[in-house]
């Protein structure tokens, strides 16, 4: 599904990542872990197609075609969706009316009929469930007056409505209290199925805990220095990050 | 930014929709304006001797006042000699229907996407079609004068109803208050006229849409509402302009009176012309003056105004609050784009007690566009317990606009509570990103965020006209607002 290779990529100037090569397979939940500025977030805005990024050498393809030279909603429209480390206030935009686009705006990609205002209050109840959400939050401005936790929720709630194929999830865990660690883990879990990837960007082993990743890769200064599954987050969690530092 | 930058570019040479002119046979003076020029006109309207003295009076006052420059506003002076001050319609027979109207005009109104006979079927909204300078047409006139409503043209009103026009004609904004309201005393051509009978509920939404089509005539409009004792009305003013090369200049003079327990509430969706967007060349020079006086006790005026045409607009919708426990609102959207100039906000003054004033200012800055808030709130000696909320919010889209704001506060009784909000912020790199990874375009994004931004304001616009609103920010900043 994804398929990155040799990228080399920063921003200003100043070179990022050093050659990544990483492949996600449907189905496949893949963790990312690393210290501060090693490159994680760079990894998910170059995947997403943030402005400002430059690519200096090397390929991202998506289900097959390099993306590139694609604008970052058509990206969006074709299954690429990231949770935000730190999701964007909107001020006067509702909730519900922002969610709603979104998703409109993906039917009408697909060529689908787009879902009416009752229609999809119906639908957003039903996801706000399992993200243990008050309804309350669907009236306000998207993420104004939002704790960090109920950010967190209402990322996965807009995972859930627009059922991406491939989820970037940001330092998801970040600024989450255990409970909404778990609702947050459970809402990705039972989203998981053959067809749809996970690419999770994290400190701590605490998230993958509860996601139990297919893989997970440790980033030093832009590079993947070592990959292997849930027993390399316990021994990093032992041992830190230096005894893999060169 | 750099994509933005070019949406926004896309927005910036965006046409002026509503470019078109009417080949309706006008009746034009030559340019200049004299004493001679006023006895003309006042004759041509058939005036009372009463009306053209007050006119005269206002001329020889306004030769001795000097044209005000305190505003941001940037622009060469007005040559007032080379202004006609009067088109009329070719005079024709009487209308008793709509289908008598010309059809070019009823065409005009089609174009702008506001027919009078759907209007009239479904939105039960009753338009006093002011073309150009004389009014043309009056619909639900019958319905209304049911409820004893007067709503007509305001020479109509002379003519009819001459005692009351006599009483409060000046009697809220006087012809020496400033320039431009002289001017428009000396020389207004038509505007119109609404008066509300005692605990009368005006049954509709009253609309007038305003429309500049003759070549280098200025518009001096004169409206004048009272609302008598527990009476009620809504009044919409709307307007589009054709497209067109030189400034015009427009500089209309609204009066309102609310009487005790009586209620105003004043709706304008402005989009004239404003301005090559490329030059800035043309567009309409907007000098109004709008006020209103909360006379009685309980009274409440509430001013909604959303500004997205005309190259200047100087305009400060105000209340005087003189009854106690009298209301004044300002609810007020103003757009800049391109090279537009905006100097706009509100006056509150409060003599009464326990009265109280609402602002709510949004000002939207795109292209080179300017954009300046300016309020004055007063508290005086006599207003015991007076309150105001002050809010006023600029938004940024690009970065060679530029928002300003000077709010002016004079309190002179201790027991006053004042409270001023203000803020500033730009349409983030960071929101357009988030909108786009959602898979919302970044032209959807901005016109998603900037309506949210103005929400406050169109709440309180009629439904029908919120939806005019919004149609006209989307054609003011397409491309950005999408």
């Amino acid at each position: 599904m994804l398929e990155i290779k040799n990228l080399h990529a920063g921003i200003d100037g100043k070179t990022i990542l050093n050659g990544i090569d990483l492949t996600i397979k449907p189905g496949e939940l893949h963790a990312i872990m690393g210290r501060n500025g090693s490159g994680k977030s760079t990894l998910a805005n170059i995947i997403t197609g943030r402005e400002n990024y430059e690519v200096s050498s090397g390929t991202v393809n998506f289900n097959g075609d390099n993306i590139l030279d694609i604008s970052p909603e058509n990206r969006a429209l074709n299954g690429i969706f990231m949770s935000f480390q730190y999701p964007v206030v909107i001020p006067g935009v509702n909730n519900t009316y922002f969610l709603r686009a979104a998703l409109n705006s993906k039917l009408k990609h697909n060529g689908l009929k787009e879902v009416n205002a009752a229609d999809f209050m119906r639908l957003i109840r039903e996801k706000l469930k399992l993200v243990e959400m008050d309804e309350k939050y669907l009236s306000r401005a998207v993420n104004d007056g939002f704790s960090g936790g109920e950010k967190k929720k209402n990322e996965i709630l807009q995972m859930l409505t627009l059922e991406p194929q491939l989820s970037i999830l940001d330092e998801t865990d970040s600024g989450l209290d255990i409970d909404a660690l778990k609702i947050v883990a459970e809402g990705v879990n039972n989203f998981r199925n053959k067809e749809r990837s996970f690419l999770a960007i994290t400190h701590y082993q605490r998230l993958l805990d509860y996601m139990k990743p297919d893989y997970v890769h440790v980033l030093i200064d832009g590079k993947i220095v070592k990959s292997g599954d849930m027993t390399l987050a316990h021994e990093l969690e032992e041992k830190g990050y230096s005894w893999l530092e060169a | 930014m750099n994509k933005d930058t070019q949406i926004i570019d896309k927005a910036i040479s965006q046409e002026y929709e509503y470019g078109f002119t009417t080949n309706i046979q006008q009746e034009t003076i030559p340019p200049g304006l004299s004493e001679n020029v006023i006895r003309l006109i006042s004759s041509k309207k058939n005036e009372p001797k009463w009306l053209l003295d007050w006119r005269l009076k206002a001329y020889q006052k306004w030769l001795k006042m000097e044209e005000p420059d305190w505003s941001k506003l940037n622009y060469s002076k007005i040559d007032f000699q080379s202004i006609s001050y009067y088109a009329a319609p070719k005079p024709k027979e009487k209308l008793s229907s709509l289908d008598e109207v010309d059809p070019e005009l009823l065409d005009t109104y089609n174009k702008l996407g506001i027919p009078l006979e759907e209007q009239k079927m479904l939105a039960n909204v009753a338009v006093d079609a002011v073309f150009d300078s004389v009014s043309v047409t009056t619909t639900f006139k019958e319905e209304l004068e049911k409820h004893g409503v007067i709503f007509c043209s305001f020479s109509e009103a002379v003519k009819n109803h001459p005692n009351i026009v006599k009483k409060y004609l000046g009697s809220v904004v006087p012809t020496t208050d400033n320039y431009f309201a002289a001017l428009n005393a000396a020389v207004f051509s038509d505007g119109s006229f609404v008066f509300i009978p005692k605990n009368v509920r005006c049954p509709m939404e009253l609309s007038t849409y305003f429309r500049i089509n003759a070549e280098n005539t200025g518009q001096f409009e004169r409206t004048l509402i009272i609302a008598e004792e527990g009476s009620h009305v809504s009044y919409l003013e709307g307007c589009t302009a054709p497209m067109r090369d030189e400034n015009q200049l427009h500089a209309a003079v609204v009066e309102l009176v609310a009487h005790k327990n009586s209620e105003i509430k004043y709706s304008t969706v402005q989009n004239w012309y404003p301005g090559d967007p490329k030059t800035g060349k043309g567009g309409i020079y907007n000098f109004v003056t709008k006020r209103g006086t909360c006379l009685g006790d309980n009274s409440k005026i509430s001013w909604t105004q959303v500004e997205t045409g005309s190259a200047l607009t100087w305009k400060y919708p105000s209340c005087i609050l003189k009854g106690d426990n009298s209301t004044g609102e300002f609810y007020s959207v103003a757009l800049s784009n391109n090279f537009q100039q905006a100097d706009t906000g509100t006056k509150m003054i409060h003599l009464g007690k326990n009265t109280k004033s609402t602002i709510i200012s949004k000002g939207i800055s795109a292209g080179k566009g300017q954009n300046t808030y300016r309020g004055g709130v007063k508290i005086l000696k006599g207003a015991e317990n007076a309150r105001n909320y002050s809010q006023c919010d600029s938004i940024l889209i690009g970065d060679e606009c530029g928002a300003h704001t000077f709010p002016y506060i004079d309190v002179r009784n201790p027991s006053a509570q004042m409270e001023h909000e203000a803020s500033t912020s730009r349409i983030g790199e960071d929101q357009l990103f988030y909108c786009n990874q959602r898979g919302i375009s970044t032209e959807d994004a901005v016109s998603m965020i900037v309506n949210g931004f103005c929400k406050e304001v169109f709440n309180e616009l009629p439904m029908e006209f919120a939806v005019e609103a919004q149609k006209l920010m989307e054609v003011s900043l397409e491309g950005s607002v999408g």
